[in-house]
């Protein structure tokens, strides 16, 4: 990303353009395990979003004193600290949330939507940028993981954020949409939406984009050239 | 239960009803990333197997003789992941210098499971569940081995979406998704097996 970027551009980036779902397909691991409800969805947007601001802060004041070679363990250190103080907070305040969450509120430190930023942006990126951009992206996850929640809770479930909608008297919900599979369906075929949107304005279609993930290195390694 | 009959049923229900990628979502990005030729699937998931094991026998006693008895349970995240970066390091140095064939086969696969939610999601889990010291090495080894018959049967779904007739916006990725959540519905038939075997 280029420095030259104004702050608002930067700010928009993460919603639909650069969605770090549905277009750079990070974090995937929580889009699809706390997508049931579309309230989870926006309780693990807000934990997640409050993690980037501050971890991509914290990285960009320290850009210049962190070696490196070294880096990626500084990074995750620094967003361990973050995760564990939101952990905490969400535990004390709210206990329906954490339950819901489960071990994904944890997992969020490995989330790569967070050491993606950490690495991409953040390491290069005055203190400012970066936090407009942790906001941004962190507003994109949101966006994305509510999507998913409200279609699956709909759909699955009758309802939305807990307001029933369908109380399954003229069309039974169709549970499996809440169950496991449901989340990979659900996913795939908001892809395929946004595919066809990008198609449309003849952008290249969403692909399993290594760019932006943290691990590209090795993983193209491994398997000689993702596509 | 008798303990044989514990472990037996923690290892099934691992692979089978609570399967690590279609029912728990974790490893996702390697399990759609590796998962397109079948050797590199099983070499990616024997690494997952080894790291999740060894992490599980370390990370289990620091929790319940460090973590625990000083009261700072809290540190758990920040300590888990750390633990587990070094170890990889460790593994995978250890791996180079002694056992080289290995390293040639796994070694590649290692610095990818680091940053994965897979180990450290075991080694929460294994806490979160209470699961004893033995236990939790049953389930790592059983989340493992579950994580490899989802990448191989995958593999052998991906092979075949190469050569098939996919429509545009469906292409890539999207198919892979849809692909993943029939196979996932398989596993759904799974539910409540092991509970009926184990009477539990």
């Amino acid at each position: 990303m280029a420095k030259k970027q104004s702050l608002g551009s930067i700010f928009t980036a993460g919603f639909v353009k650069d969605n770090p779902v549905l277009r750079l397909v990070l974090g995937t691991c929580p889009t699809l395990a706390v997508t049931t409800q579309a309230m989870n969805g926006l309780g693990m947007g807000a934990a997640a979003t409050l993690v980037l601001i501050g971890s991509n802060v914290v990285i960009s004041l320290l850009r210049k004193i962190i070696p490196d070679s070294v880096r990626i363990p500084c990074f995750i250190t620094v967003i361990a600290g973050f995760v564990t103080i939101i952990e905490m907070l969400v535990k004390a305040y709210m206990p329906a949330l954490d339950t819901a969450l489960g071990i994904y509120l944890p997992l969020i430190v490995v989330n790569c939507i967070i050491l993606g930023r950490a690495e991409a942006f953040a390491s290069k990126n005055g203190v400012v940028a970066s936090a407009v951009d942790g906001l941004g992206m962190g507003i994109g996850f949101t966006i994305a993981l509510v999507l998913m929640g409200s279609i699956r809770e709909l759909i699955g479930n009758g309802s939305i954020f807990g307001i029933v909608v369908n109380d399954g008297s003229v069309i039974q919900p169709m549970i499996l949409l809440i169950l496991p599979p449901g989340g990979f369906f659900v996913f795939g075929m908001l892809i395929a939406w946004f595919n066809r949107m990008a198609d449309g304005k003849g952008k290249e279609p969403t692909t399993l984009e290594c760019m932006n993930c943290p691990q590209a290195d090795a993983c193209r390694t491994s398997e000689g050239g993702l596509e | 239960m008798s303990l044989g009959a514990t472990l037996c049923s923690i290892f099934l229900a691992s692979i089978l009803t609570n399967n690590y990628v279609l029912s728990r979502f974790l490893g996702i990005c390697p399990f759609l990333g590796v998962s397109k030729k079948l050797d590199t699937a099983v070499s990616m998931s024997l690494a997952v197997i080894v790291v999740m094991t060894i992490a599980s026998i370390v990370t289990w006693p620091i929790q319940h003789l460090i973590l625990t008895p000083l009261g700072i349970d809290y540190l758990q995240t920040l300590v888990f992941i750390l633990i587990i970066a070094a170890l990889v390091q460790f593994i995978e140095a250890f791996m180079k210098k002694n056992m080289p064939p290995l390293y040639q086969a796994l070694g590649i696969y290692l610095p990818l499971i680091t940053t994965n939610c897979a180990v450290l999601g075991i080694t929460t889990l294994n806490i979160d569940e209470g699961y004893t010291f033995l236990e939790s090495i049953v389930s790592a080894i059983g989340s493992g081995v579950g994580y490899l018959v989802a990448m191989v049967l995958f593999a052998g779904v991906r092979e075949r979406l190469e050569t098939s007739n996919i429509p545009k916006s469906l292409q890539g990725l999207p198919i892979v998704l849809v692909s993943a959540a029939i196979v996932a519905c398989s596993f759904l038939g799974f539910g409540g097996l092991v509970d009926g075997i184990f009477g539990t």
